[in-house]
């Protein structure tokens, strides 16, 4: 029987305290596990949105607004279906300081015998776009031919497989990477496509002519990139003046309005994970100074048997961390299978792009969650280990605590 | 060997009363010789586990020194001196004495294993047939009486086979056959060479003896 022995059976015969030891740091790692996913998803499917958004500025019809929230269009993929005259291209890229335009059109299938499924369909052309064609470009590197298209993570097909819309077969090239938001729901198609399937849906009565009657004229987004140097703000300003019927709207603001809800999330979810913290760590403290009582007998014997105050603090410290290890393990497990399901659930509820981070980001949380659990509960024991320590084997043995 | 105490003292402060401290041992000097048996009586309250504790390096003498051969025992670092206590010096406490995770063989083994020596397991089955709880191996001690948890206690102390023992009322708990078999075994180890010390307010163990104090009042008589 060796010291380790010792520990395990001063563990394992008594379940009662051990169990409670281990629930109460399994609870610790849980709300750090589980905590730093969330804030670490959420910051992640920020950067991936801002990586992936490139415009500094999007131009719709004036009455899109009243149609999509434009935070929803840029994060969330919620595409409506207006449009305005194509025209628009044009005079946004001869506005002075725009560096790159490029236009994009949007059609929604529709849940009927006619489409496979119910998604958003977005047409772009990808010489002058700037904005899909590098993310899909991960995915795919060769164009996009015409009846091909490119669908998000989320879409339920696989490449290879034949995709109905309006009747018109399209076959899928490339499945897109997460972006953790609508837009892993969307199919993307060149503009040649995307007025194939307009025309289709005009077929089945859905509308979408402006008053230039003609498919090929009608854009529904124009995405802008100032060039450098140019005032976004400004060139902003120009574009409001120049287009009739079109609204310019800064990207950077939605971003900064996202980030900040970001912000007030990472906040909320901090406090609650600093609140689960102080009341676990109070907890912890007094079970272990409970233990100052309970074992003080026994902790007696070890010294009157010749363990030093050193030994003894030692065993106590290493018990707690055998503790918080097997606490730390269970936790971490349990908020994985907490969080890593639900992953759709929390992005639906918390209404921002949340993107989980890569497998070795996740080993890396599950690392630090488990370190900063045992250091709690190695801290939190370390009082009682020195109190423990002091112990005066003599008069505590005599009277029989 | 020779376990000696030069005029040591201990006092305990307290709050009531008509001093603000109370003497419980009075500048005692007591040399123990290897190979001796030594009864230690008196009556409750003498100052006779206080004494104990003191010469087995569990109490500091508020005056006074404790010495193992020429070894100063409250000179020594705690690291030092919990060594000495776990090789040298074995103690038998008045109170129960086990750890109560481990089995009564386990309890039996402790000492040994403590600073990683290979457990003493014939020593340990010899003692434990000895003293009649060959039976209780696996048993827990909240499975015992009070009289088992002595003899495993004094168990122990004897697989453990130190230079010095201290046994403080070791057969308080024990029937009339029990305390022979103790008394003898402690008289039989002492014969071997060990310095042995009990403390004890009956009569019994002074029939074993070499020598006999008697503690009165905090003073050796």
């Amino acid at each position: 029987m060796k010291h380790f022995s010792l520990m395990i059976r001063n563990l394992t015969r008594r379940p009662g305290r051990t169990t409670a030891l281990i629930l109460l740091t399994a609870f610790l790692a849980i709300s750090v596990f589980c905590g730093t996913i969330v804030v670490s998803s959420l910051r992640h499917g920020l950067d991936s949105m801002e990586n992936r958004l490139g415009a500094d500025i999007i131009v719709v019809p004036a009455e899109a607004e009243s149609k999509v929230s434009m935070k929803n269009l840029l994060l969330q993929g919620t595409i409506g279906t207006f449009y305005m005259d194509a025209s628009a291209l044009k005079k946004v890229q001869e506005t002075e300081g725009v560096g790159r335009a490029s236009a994009q059109v949007f059609l929604s299938s529709m849940k009927a015998d006619c489409c496979s499924v119910k998604v958003q369909i977005i047409g772009f052309d990808p010489e002058n776009d700037f904005v899909v064609q590098p993310w899909i470009s991960e995915s795919l590197n060769r164009p996009l031919s015409d009846m091909e298209v490119v669908v998000g993570c989320r879409v339920e097909t696989d490449v290879g497989n034949n995709f109905r819309i309006y009747d018109r077969s399209c076959r899928v090239a490339a499945k897109l990477a997460s972006t953790g938001t609508g837009l892993d729901t969307a199919v993307y198609c060149n503009m040649n496509t995307i007025h194939i399937l307009l025309q289709a849906a005009e077929e089945k009565g859905i509308s979408h002519k402006i008053d230039t009657g003609n498919d090929s004229d009608v854009v529904s987004a124009i995405y802008v990139k100032v060039l450098p140097g140019a005032d976004p703000g400004v060139v902003n300003n120009r574009l409001n003046g120049h287009i009739r019927k079109a609204t310019a709207i800064r990207t950077a603001g939605m971003i900064t309005e996202v980030a900040d809800s970001l912000s007030g999330v990472s906040r909320t979810i901090a406090v609650l994970i600093i609140a689960v913290w102080v009341l676990a760590l109070i907890i912890l403290l007094i079970v272990f100074s409970m233990m100052v009582n309970e074992r003080r007998r026994e902790l007696a014997v070890y010294r009157l048997l010749g363990m030093s105050r050193k030994m003894l603090s030692g065993m106590i410290l290493k018990e707690a961390a055998l503790c918080s290890l097997t606490g730390a393990l269970c936790g971490t497990a349990v908020g994985a299978v907490l969080v890593f399901p639900f992953t759709t659930l929390i992005e639906t509820s918390l209404k921002l792009p949340y993107l989980t981070p890569d497998g070795g980001n996740v080993i890396l949380y599950a690392c630090i969650a488990i370190a900063v659990t045992i250091l709690a509960g190695c801290v939190a024991s370390a009082r009682t280990a020195s109190a423990l320590s002091r112990v005066d084997p003599g008069t505590t043995l005599r009277e029989g605590a | 060997m020779q376990l000696r105490a030069e005029g040591i003292s201990r006092r305990y402060f307290r709050k009531h009363g008509e001093a603000n401290y109370f003497e419980a041992v009075r500048s005692v000097s007591l040399t123990l010789e290897s190979g001796t048996f030594t009864v230690l009586n008196g009556k409750s309250g003498s100052g006779k586990t206080t004494l104990l504790n003191m010469l087995a390096g569990l109490l500091i003498p508020s005056e006074g020194r404790v010495y193992l051969d020429k070894t100063d025992l409250y000179a020594l670092e705690d690291k030092d001196l919990s060594g000495l206590r776990n090789k040298r010096i074995s103690v038998i406490p008045q109170g129960r004495s086990s750890v109560d995770t481990l089995s009564v063989y386990e309890n039996i083994l402790l000492p040994g294993i403590l600073y990683g020596g290979a457990p003493q397991t014939e020593e340990a089955e010899n003692w434990m047939e000895v003293l009649g709880i060959s039976g209780l191996r696996n048993a827990l001690p909240a499975e015992l009486s009070g009289g088992e948890l002595r003899r495993m206690a004094i168990a122990r102390t004897l697989t453990a086979s130190p230079e010095v023992i201290l046994a403080d009322e070791p057969t308080g708990d024990l029937d009339d056959d029990n305390t022979t078999v103790v008394l003898t075994a402690f008289q039989q180890a002492a014969k071997a060479g060990k310095t042995v010390l009990v403390v004890s307010h009956e009569t019994d163990a002074e029939a074993y003896a070499d020598r006999i104090y008697h503690m009165n009042n905090g003073t050796l008589e």
